[in-house]
């Protein structure tokens, strides 16, 4: 019988107590039961709290030993050491002193320096880190949207290169699947307005300009922005997912070595998808947004379709629905190559992939609602 | 001296379908030898070690490990028997989000007692000892190189002094300076520790250099049992070509000259 793992006793209930004892007898102390990984957590506090000063221990009553329990006697034998005292082993089979050799050989001694404590340099340090991400992080989504660019240039000059198929699907994905749920929210929220406009005007007598209320915050504001928001969650994510996947398994290596580019194939059918499907997007939540403040108008404040059409025809200038569909490419760009941009930042393990895809949802929604707050202030001061 | 049999397999069958792997399988590990598992592509090395493993029960047959039966027996048994096994996966199979050595600290996790102090200690220890630089515990398995990574799963997989060790394919893509390094790795983990080693490999380097014993997959169950110089005296002509093609030829020749 051999090793380390020395079995006098195989019963498989030793395992629920790993037994270990010291004993004196005489000069040296016995070890009993079992010194393994299993006892060392008792063990170890026991052997070191033994008196400082030669000692001496016995294992030929010892049932199991292995590479902790001989880690554990190194320890010992250290201690000992460092204070001027011997430590004498007795009862030594030949498999633990192989042992003990073998774990002697092998316990690494940690570089010097490593333990250091956490200052206020570290501090400094994280905070000019994470400044310097910042800068670093805008001048790769800039590098991201002149790579999308001047692929769609080069494209344009070479159609045949196009692969419109991936923009079906890609368009399908994010577009046509997405109505449902565009237009469940649009119509929700002009309910909501309708409702809420028409207790707030009638206190004034002035129900009629809910119709103003609906249609100016929904083609204006609310419409676009919403659908932004609801294509970011859902498609930033799935684009981050789906580069992030193919990154990780050195798809993205692969194709760069059969000199397909990436950046064609990936990142141009996703935002081009995205840069046609948000407008209509966009559109549906409007018709839809109108629909249900429409409803909700009719059945609140009595205001008839026909009369609330006449309203919406006659008074709400065309100005505001151009300036709804004018963000809705700039916030199809910025979606797109957010959740592409992410997918290339996944690294080799699953947890990148899942850290990258809730910052891609997290980046594009606070970067569409900055986007929508600086049209705002433009539209403003151009008086539009 | 009495051989004292650690894996007991009785008449093991494993199936997919209606395509039959093993049939009437029967084998014996002993305790302390280096067993080397090989045979043809698709004669289910990796399956036979998974049914050992527990990943994957057999569709017939009996599998007794440490004289229990491994099969028909209650959960905490069976983890009892698991807390005496490891095993290296191919690519190491390492947690990608934990470092190696958090990876080696996840098995010591279950051992009540072990301070926190003492598992890093610890895992440090098996990290050094299958042979990787003491730095290579704060990476994580993605900054590793496949060899890098083998070795982290053979460190994990001893972080509990198992008794027994299964290793899928050890030196499979590693060069051949590597792989004989992971060989006397291997080779000296098993005298020292007295390890079993439940070995499956395509590398008749490896097999040469550690196994004490050869187990031949072929024809769905295990033909021959033997020693390297029994194998080259078998005249089945799968077994035949195995053993005696120019690629066995020279590591024989190898062998030699070394010896």
């Amino acid at each position: 019988m051999a090793g380390s793992v020395v079995t006098r006793d195989d019963a498989p209930e030793r395992w629920e107590d790993p037994g270990f004892a010291l004993e004196q007898q005489g000069e040296a102390w016995v070890l009993r039961g079992e010194l393994t990984v299993r006892s060392l957590g008792e063990a170890m506090p026991r052997l070191l709290a033994l008196d400082d000063g030669p000692l001496a221990l016995n294992f030929s009553a010892l049932k199991r030993f292995d590479t902790a329990g001989a880690w554990a006697i190194l320890q010992l034998r250290e201690k000992l050491h460092s204070i001027g005292h011997e430590l004498q082993l007795q009862g030594l089979s030949p498999e633990h002193e192989a042992l003990i050799a073998r774990v002697e050989q092998a316990v690494p001694t940690p570089p010097e320096d490593e333990r250091r404590r956490f200052d206020i340099r570290d501090l400094l340090a994280a905070v000019g880190q994470a400044v310097v991400g910042v800068g670093r992080f805008m001048a790769e989504i800039l590098a991201m949207l002149g790579v999308f660019l001047a692929r769609l240039a080069w494209l344009a000059r070479h159609p045949s290169q196009f692969r419109l198929t991936s923009l079906v699907y890609h368009a399908d994905q994010v577009g046509w699947r997405a109505v449902p749920i565009v237009s469940l929210m649009a119509f929700l929220i002009g309910v909501v307005l309708a409702f809420q406009g028409a207790v707030q005007l009638r206190q004034f007598g002035a129900e009629i300009f809910v119709v103003d209320l609906i249609a100016i915050s929904i083609l204006r504001e609310l419409g676009i922005l919403l659908t932004a928001i609801i294509v970011a969650g859902r498609t930033a994510s799935s684009f981050t997912a789906a580069i992030g996947s193919m990154k990780m398994r050195e798809e993205i290596d692969a194709m760069n070595t059969l000199a397909i580019d990436p950046a064609t194939v990936l990142f141009v059918p996703r935002i081009l998808a995205l840069l046609i499907t948000l407008p209509i997007l966009g559109m549906v939540a409007n018709a839809m947004g109108l629909l249900g403040g429409a409803l909700m108008s009719w059945i609140e404040l009595g205001i008839s379709p026909a009369m609330f059409l006449t309203r919406l025809i006659e008074d709400t200038s065309l100005d505001h629905v151009l300036v709804g569909f004018v963000k809705a490419p700039v916030f199809a760009i910025i979606i797109g190559v957010i959740g592409c941009h992410a997918g290339m930042q996944v690294g080799g393990n699953a947890e990148s992939l899942g850290r990258q895809t809730s910052s891609a949802v997290v980046r594009a929604i606070f970067a569409v609602i900055l986007a929508d707050a600086l049209f705002s202030v433009f539209f403003a001061m151009m008086e539009i | 001296m009495e051989q004292d049999v650690v894996i007991r397999l009785r008449g093991l069958r494993n199936q997919f379908g209606a395509q039959v792997i093993h049939d009437d399988l029967d084998l014996d590990v002993y305790r302390g030898e280096v067993l080397g598992v090989v045979g043809g592509s698709g004669t289910g090395k990796s399956v036979l070690l998974r049914c050992i493993a527990g990943l994957r029960p057999p569709q017939a047959g009996e599998i007794s490990i440490f004289g229990q039966d491994a099969l028909h027996c209650s959960e905490s048994a069976r983890r009892a028997i698991d807390q005496r096994m490891g095993v290296m996966f191919q690519d190491g199979a390492l947690f990608s989000s934990l470092t190696v050595r958090e990876n080696v600290e996840v098995p010591m996790r279950t051992v009540p007692g072990l301070s926190a102090a003492m598992r890093r200690d610890l895992a440090d220890l098996k990290i050094a000892m299958a042979g990787l630089p003491y730095i290579a515990g704060d990476k994580y398995p993605s900054e590793l190189s496949g060899g890098m990574r083998k070795r982290a799963g053979l460190a994990r997989a001893l972080a509990l002094d198992p008794e027994i060790v299964f290793l899928d394919e050890p030196t499979a893509g590693l060069d051949p300076i590597g792989a004989s390094a992971f060989d006397e790795l291997i080779k000296g983990l098993s005298q020292s520790m007295g390890l079993t080693v439940f070995l499956v490999t395509h590398d008749l380097d490896t097999l040469h250099a550690t196994c004490g014993r050869i187990a031949v997959l072929a024809e769905k169950r295990v033909m021959y049992t033997g020693t390297m110089s029994d194998m080259l005296e078998v005249d089945h002509p799968w077994v035949h070509e195995y053993f005696h093609g120019p690629r066995a030829r020279a590591a024989l020749d190898t062998k030699e000259r070394i010896a």
